[in-house]
């Protein structure tokens, strides 16, 4: 399963917002860390703050904040604003294709459960467990 | 906020609370199948305030189920829709898996419905991850 960069830098950035949500980071901070383009990152931060997980920060830092709740949204809530999971079924007229379409349609639908159980809180819970135990279920 | 007590094996009594918990959450009463769960199932807790049940966890150990070295399985949890967020649900399986850690076993696992949302979430959130099953299905 591979992400577009795009949704994979939204994803972490809005992690980096969710892990101090007192804290405003700035555009440069998080650019610097992933090592991503400034500009890109700022188009990324943009439309995480129009979907409502971000506030702009006011006072002379600038930046952003996380506004939203890290327990209600999910991988698939920030992931849907970049790409959609599972392209739309297409009429398919040979038995073939459409047997093909079929299992794609299920490993989408495992993504989407998957990405859509797991929230931001989860993910940051996750992060701070040892790399030995993140496999491990509880 | 419901002051949430004790943590103790279900009995006879608390199944008509049980089932009603359930048909809040499902839409369905189903009084025969919780009567069977009690006399089946040893590791059936409920949580309960003063006066009430307000949760319940059912699952047991299983040895070598579809090729799987022996793990506690947690069959069923639910918890009053106005008991949330109160850490019922945590409570619960804690102390499931507390019991199933007594039984020897270091493995817990679970099985959900896909569009479960709700309950995906919570096992999410308590360290699970997928297990290296596939679950499959046809019509008959």
């Amino acid at each position: 399963m591979r992400l577009q960069k795009n949704t994979l830098l939204a994803l972490c950035s809005v992690l980096e917002f969710a892990a101090e949500p007192a804290r405003a980071l700035s555009t440069a901070e998080i650019a610097r860390k992933y090592r991503a383009s400034p500009h890109h990152l700022a188009k990324v931060l943009g439309r995480l703050r129009r979907a409502g997980l971000l506030s702009a920060a006011r006072g002379s830092g600038g930046g952003y904040r996380f506004s939203a709740n890290a327990k209600r949204v999910t991988l698939l809530d920030v992931i849907a604003l970049f790409e959609r999971i599972g392209a739309p079924a297409k009429a398919r007229t040979l038995a073939l294709e459409g047997a093909i379409a079929q299992v794609l349609a299920e490993i989408d639908a495992t993504a989407r459960a998957t990405f859509g159980s797991v929230t931001l809180e989860t993910m940051l819970k996750l992060a701070r467990r040892p790399p030995a135990a993140r496999g491990r279920a509880a | 906020m419901i002051q949430l007590k004790k943590i103790r094996r279900a009995t006879r009594r608390d199944l008509a609370q049980v089932v009603e918990i359930d048909a809040r959450i499902t839409g369905m009463r189903k009084p025969a199948y919780w009567a069977g769960i009690l006399r089946r199932y040893r590791l059936f807790l409920v949580l309960t305030d003063q006066a009430a049940v307000q949760g319940y966890i059912v699952g047991e150990v299983r040895d070598w189920e579809f090729g799987s070295p022996p793990c506690g399985w947690v069959f069923g949890i639910g918890v009053r829709p106005d008991a949330r967020l109160a850490g019922a649900g945590t409570r619960l399986l804690e102390a499931i898996c507390a019991e199933f850690r007594r039984r020897g076993v270091d493995k817990v696992r679970t099985l959900l419905a896909r569009d479960n949302a709700l309950v995906l979430a919570f096992f999410r959130s308590q360290g699970l991850m997928a297990a290296p099953f596939i679950a499959l299905e046809r019509d008959l």
